[in-house]
């Protein structure tokens, strides 16, 4: 019998109530509360951690049983016992980020002074900022040292984010799918994404809750997304040409199945996530520059090993993108392993169960090997 | 105990502790003894998919490309050895991959088989046909190797560009080769510098 994760609540961690939090831009912000969720069991000696961060409109239910209208939990074939991310070995913990609208503050919270959301009046972050408030969190758990801090796409970025900020605290770092900053191919597909929301009259320069929200033009921007996240192969695979009900209707409706796939996609996302949270994540990403090398200490990172993957099919964050991290990481003589998946399901590889198995042997092995 | 013996020559031309890239590493199998019986510190490239993760499954660190593109990851002299086993013969620029293999390591170890081998010279000779034996396992059209070279070719090569041989190891099927080894070694392991 498959072992199961068993039942998993979403606790809540919330700081910077008195003494504001100092955000990478100067502003001081507070208070924070961190939504995440762990698995399996901290050892005495706190040092089997291991931090999951989510892609760009993930959430801190990384697995277990689906909670109410949400979507599955988006890496549950990863995470638990006898998993890559073994919860019979690890303590996984996975948080929504700050900025987020998963339960971790963000726009949509309630400005406790104002009594009212934040919306636009919520200060811009980066991803700096998420990984500071993600070690506020970890060190409310006593953890002082991760052992690995895992994630693809945006996950990936925050992985890199995490050794570049706290070098001792961490050994095994696992960015998949990942890059050390957005291409303008990337800042673009995002902008017309933000573009696509703002220019729906209900988002109202931001301020749109407790009436209706953008709906169409988020639905937009995750259409836009969505394809992006596939690969032409996977598409063809998926879609083809075909037609949904084998006729053309000669109107401007969904006819391809492709195009109902989108819109169902769309106007399933709008139902869980925030257009303002769209907005401010995808700046965060956009901001993200880790590129000149100036994070690695000079001593390098004698105790910190990489696995950096990346997927053939993946348009969206070319695999040049990792190679060029693991230049940077080989010129300083930095322990990093590189390899990439042909996987055919685009930038959404690493979240795809059919494609896991190779992911999962990587992971699994080089979490296995101690120092 | 070694099984292979281009294996058992290399491992004893490496000492204790010492940095090592293996280019081409295939499943990690002489990195894994190296790394067991000599604590060198490791690090491989390989182009294969299937033999990338057996090379994780040993802990070991490795980079996922071919070796022709993969070398310009390396700083300056950051290898005690560079390891070319089996894999120089299937490089498509020869002379900038030993070239670069010199830039980051301060020896270069380089094992091939032996074109020029009494078996190789009699199936092309008598049999007139592209010589297919053991250290030459493949048929014409399936091979992997790009490059046909004798030993006495790499010590031409090595003189024309000014590269010092340290140390070669002349194989047979079961031991060391002696005498004429161009014509009695099945394979070659030189070690060379600047």
């Amino acid at each position: 019998m498959k072992k199961n994760i068993g039942p998993v609540e979403t606790k809540y961690f919330t700081f910077a109530g008195k003494e504001p939090f100092r955000l990478e831009s100067g502003r001081a912000f507070g208070p924070v509360t961190m939504a995440y969720e762990t698995y399996g069991q901290l050892n005495p000696d706190k040092t089997n951690a291991i931090l999951v961060m989510h892609a760009f409109s993930g959430n801190a239910h990384v697995a277990g049983a689906p909670q109410g209208d949400q979507d599955p939990p988006w890496w549950d074939f990863m995470v638990g016992p006898g998993k890559a991310l073994d919860t019979e070995k690890y303590f996984i913990l996975c948080a929504n980020v700050l900025g987020g609208c998963k339960g971790s503050t963000g726009p949509s919270s309630i400005d406790p002074e104002k009594g009212r959301p934040y919306a636009l009046e919520f200060p811009l972050i980066t991803i700096e900022d998420m990984v500071r408030t993600q070690k506020m969190l970890v060190d409310h758990l006593g953890i002082k040292k991760l052992h690995g801090v895992i994630g693809g796409s945006m996950g990936g970025m925050l992985a890199l984010q995490w050794v570049a900020c706290y070098p001792e605290a961490v050994e095994c770092v696992i960015p998949i799918a990942a890059t050390l900053k957005h291409s303008p191919q990337q800042i673009a597909f995002n902008e017309v994404g933000r573009q696509a929301i703002m220019a729906d009259p209900a988002w109202n320069g931001g301020n749109y809750y407790g009436g209706a929200s953008p709906e169409k033009g988020l639905a937009v921007a995750r259409m836009m997304g969505h394809i992006t996240y596939m690969s032409n192969e996977s598409m063809e695979k998926k879609f083809s040409r075909r037609l949904k009900d084998d006729n053309t209707g000669f109107k401007f409706s969904a006819d391809f199945e492709v195009e109902g796939y989108l819109q169902h996609r769309g106007q399933t996302f709008v139902k869980r996530f925030d257009a303002n949270t769209y907005l401010y994540i995808t700046k965060a990403m956009d901001y993200f520059d880790l590129s000149d090398g100036k994070w690695i200490p000079e001593t390098g990172l004698p105790d910190v090993r990489f696995l950096v993957i990346a997927f053939k099919s993946d348009w969206l964050y070319p695999s040049v993108q990792s190679q060029n991290m693991v230049r940077q990481l080989k010129m300083r003589h930095i322990d990093a392993t590189y390899c990439e998946i042909d996987a055919g399901y685009g930038h959404d590889s690493f979240l795809i169960e059919s494609e896991a198995e190779k992911q999962s042997h990587l992971i699994k092995h080089f979490l296995a090997k101690r120092k | 105990m070694i099984q292979r013996l281009d294996h058992q020559a290399i491992y004893e031309a490496i000492a204790p502790g010492a940095k090592v890239l293996d280019l081409g590493c295939g499943n990690g199998e002489l990195l894994d003894l190296l790394v067991k019986g000599k604590n060198v510190k490791a690090q491989g490239v390989e182009v294969s998919d299937e033999a990338i993760h057996a090379c994780v499954e040993k802990g070991l660190s490795v980079f996922h490309s071919d070796i022709d593109s993969g070398l310009p990851y390396y700083p300056d002299q950051s290898f005690d050895y560079v390891i070319l086993n089996q894999s120089l013969q299937e490089v498509k620029g020869v002379d900038s991959v030993i070239r670069e293999a010199l830039r980051v390591g301060k020896n270069v170890i380089i094992g091939f088989p032996n074109f020029a081998h009494i078996e190789a010279r009699i199936l092309l000779c008598f049999g007139g046909r592209a010589p297919i034996s053991s250290s030459l396992p493949y048929e014409w059209n399936s091979t992997p190797n790009l490059r046909f070279l004798s030993i006495k070719d790499f010590r031409d090569f090595c003189r024309r560009k000014g590269y010092k041989i340290l140390k070669a190891d002349y194989l047979g099927p079961r031991g060391r080769i002696h005498l004429l080894p161009n014509l009695f070694a099945v394979q070659a392991v030189f070690v060379i510098s600047q």
